[in-house]
């Protein structure tokens, strides 16, 4: 194991840090505290709801995650292929699996940050009424599961191409479909005409899906197993694509 | 230290590298030459492990490529065509990750990390951004990075291009004060740089090995070696290239023109021979004025043209 991830705590270093000496890191952090307080305190209708949880705000989470972590995620491969550092980073006497984890955990560690940065939220619903905090514990964890997911996804994408930009586009797309399976308008289509093992499988795919009762405060092992699977495929699958465009 | 058997790479339906053989000493600074698109960067990036090998096999200090490619990444050093890095990154943050993805770490990383900042004179821009430094500070940037961990073996792809005169002198000068206890690879088009740090040549073409030698005996090839290039005021009505022709060993009179009198021309020696003392003496038995006489060695480019088949 140890020499599989070679590696991976000093690329970790360096990708964090990267983050926070570009103005990156803080247009995104800003931009993601506006957008969680938009949506949960004026389209989510906070206050008219009268409840004390926070629902209402982690129910956004996958439509805010679909845009914004490929925006974390797409530079991740697609500009060290464009500035040749690929090569460097690739002869330095590191695993390929290890710089691939380093690289997520370090982007995860960010999502992170700036998912703990949404505290005032709690301290409103805390201050406000009685929350179940257990409850808003799990919803957080889940929240950076999913997170997580989405990421892989979108550094495996972003495996596949020099361009952020073309990263970015095929992470959303992709992100975008693990969302839609699972959304009910969508399955209403499907069961219309196939079996329901077949529309119950293609929801077991679905974020939304696994996301469902994390956001209600559940955390069940399935849907544990589910996104960390998800992490994990999708490393893996990045680590082969990376191996396989070298030249 | 470097072995390189019957290496071969093949993008699809393109050879780039068709079975290099090769194998460099510690001690040897092998300069890899070669036009534009030859295979000389591809091979180089199958050596430091970037790259795999179609068939063949690269092995460095006693370590398989692929069997151990790990192990290889650890005993090279190397300098990427281009020499990319990290913009965002200052050279001391950069060089202190590059200290501990090759294990080194504490006062050991501190130390090397001074020694080379001093070495590479990058003093006054450690705590820049590497985008906003020179070409050439980028250049030794690249260097430090590749010599921080003192590696045995140093592969450095075109090192000079790009850079001034000034500039080519520091990065040769320093090759040759760390060549005698490491084994190196350097690929270049310039041809004078050969002459300047290499012990040996390797002139790769279309993907082959197509010569391996000595400088020196590299540019004994050429057909200017041992001629004698001359410039004089011969006396009037004589024939002088005829007279030149005919003392032994000269091969050919190349004719460079006359101006205000002055003849020049360069006296070829047959098969590499040494006719400096034979020519000297016709001229002064002549009575000729000489304006200058010299023997030259041999011209790397034309047999550079030759070899490479571009000369045709």
């Amino acid at each position: 194991m140890a020499s599989i991830l070679k590696g991976t705590s000093a690329v970790y270093r360096r990708e964090l840090a990267g983050y926070f000496v570009t103005p990156v890191a803080y247009v995104f952090i800003v931009i993601f505290l506006l957008l969680t307080g938009i949506f949960t305190w004026q389209l989510g209708q906070f206050f008219e709801a009268r409840q004390a949880s926070l629902r209402g705000f982690f129910d956004w989470h996958p439509w805010l995650y679909l845009f914004l972590i490929p925006a974390i995620s797409m530079r991740l491969w697609a500009e060290e292929r464009r500035s040749g550092t690929l090569e460097l980073l690739l002869t330095l006497p590191i695993s390929l699996p290890g710089a691939v984890v380093g690289k997520f955990l370090a982007a995860w560690t960010f999502t992170a940050v700036a998912l703990i940065l949404t505290f005032p939220m709690w301290i409103t619903v805390s201050y406000l009424g009685r929350p179940d905090h257990g409850v808003i514990i799990a919803q957080y964890v889940g929240s950076l599961l999913m997170a997580g997911g989405f990421l892989a996804i979108g550094q495996c994408m972003s495996a596949t191409s020099k361009s952020q930009v073309i990263a970015f586009v095929i992470s959303v797309v992709t992100c975008f479909l693990f969302l839609l399976i699972g959304f009910e308008p969508v399955l209403v289509f499907f069961r219309s005409w196939t079996p329901d093992y077949i529309t119950q499988a293609l929801a077991s795919f679905s974020f939304f899906t696994h996301f469902e009762s994390i956001s209600k405060g559940v955390i069940d092992l399935r849907d544990l197993i589910f996104f960390v699977t998800l992490i994990v495929l999708f490393l893996v699958i990045n680590t082969v694509v990376i191996e396989a465009k070298k030249s | 230290m470097i072995e390189l058997k019957q290496l071969r790479k093949e993008f699809g339906p393109i050879v780039a590298v068709e079975g290099v053989t090769l194998s460099v000493a510690k001690g040897e600074v092998l300069g890899f030459l070669g036009p534009n698109g030859a295979g000389k960067s591809t091979t180089m990036k199958m050596i430091t492990g970037f790259l795999t090998p179609t068939r063949g096999t690269a092995s460095v200090c006693g370590h398989d490529v692929q069997e151990d490619p790990i192990a290889v990444k650890a005993a090279i050093g190397y300098l990427p065509e281009g020499a990319p890095l990290y913009p965002d990154m200052t050279p001391h943050s950069f060089l202190k990750f590059i200290a501990q993805t090759r294990g080194l770490s504490g006062d050991a990383a501190r130390k090397r990390i001074d020694f080379v900042i001093d070495r590479l004179q990058l003093q006054g821009v450690v705590l820049q951004p590497i985008e906003t430094l020179s070409k050439g500070f980028k250049r030794r940037v690249g260097f430090a990075q590749a010599i921080l961990h003192d590696p045995p073996v140093l592969v450095l792809d075109e090192p000079t291009d790009g850079l001034d005169p000034n500039q080519k002198h520091q990065v040769r000068q320093l090759i040759h004060e760390i060549a005698k206890d490491k084994c190196i690879i350097l690929s270049t088009h310039i041809l004078e740089e050969v002459d300047a740090v290499c012990t040996r040549v390797a002139i790769i073409a279309k993907g082959r090995v197509v010569a391996d030698e000595t400088p020196e005996k590299l540019i004994a090839r050429s057909k200017y070696h041992n001629a004698v290039s001359l410039k004089l005021r011969p006396s009037p009505g004589v024939m002088v290239f005829d007279e030149l022709r005919k003392v032994g060993g000269v091969a050919e009179v190349e004719d460079r023109g006359t101006s205000d009198g002055i003849v020049s021309c360069v006296v070829l020696a047959r098969s590499g021979k040494a006719i400096l003392g034979d020519v000297s003496q016709l001229v002064r038995v002549k009575g000729w004025e000489v304006k200058q006489m010299h023997v030259e060695a041999g011209r790397l480019d034309e047999v550079f043209r030759d070899v490479t088949g571009a000369g045709a």
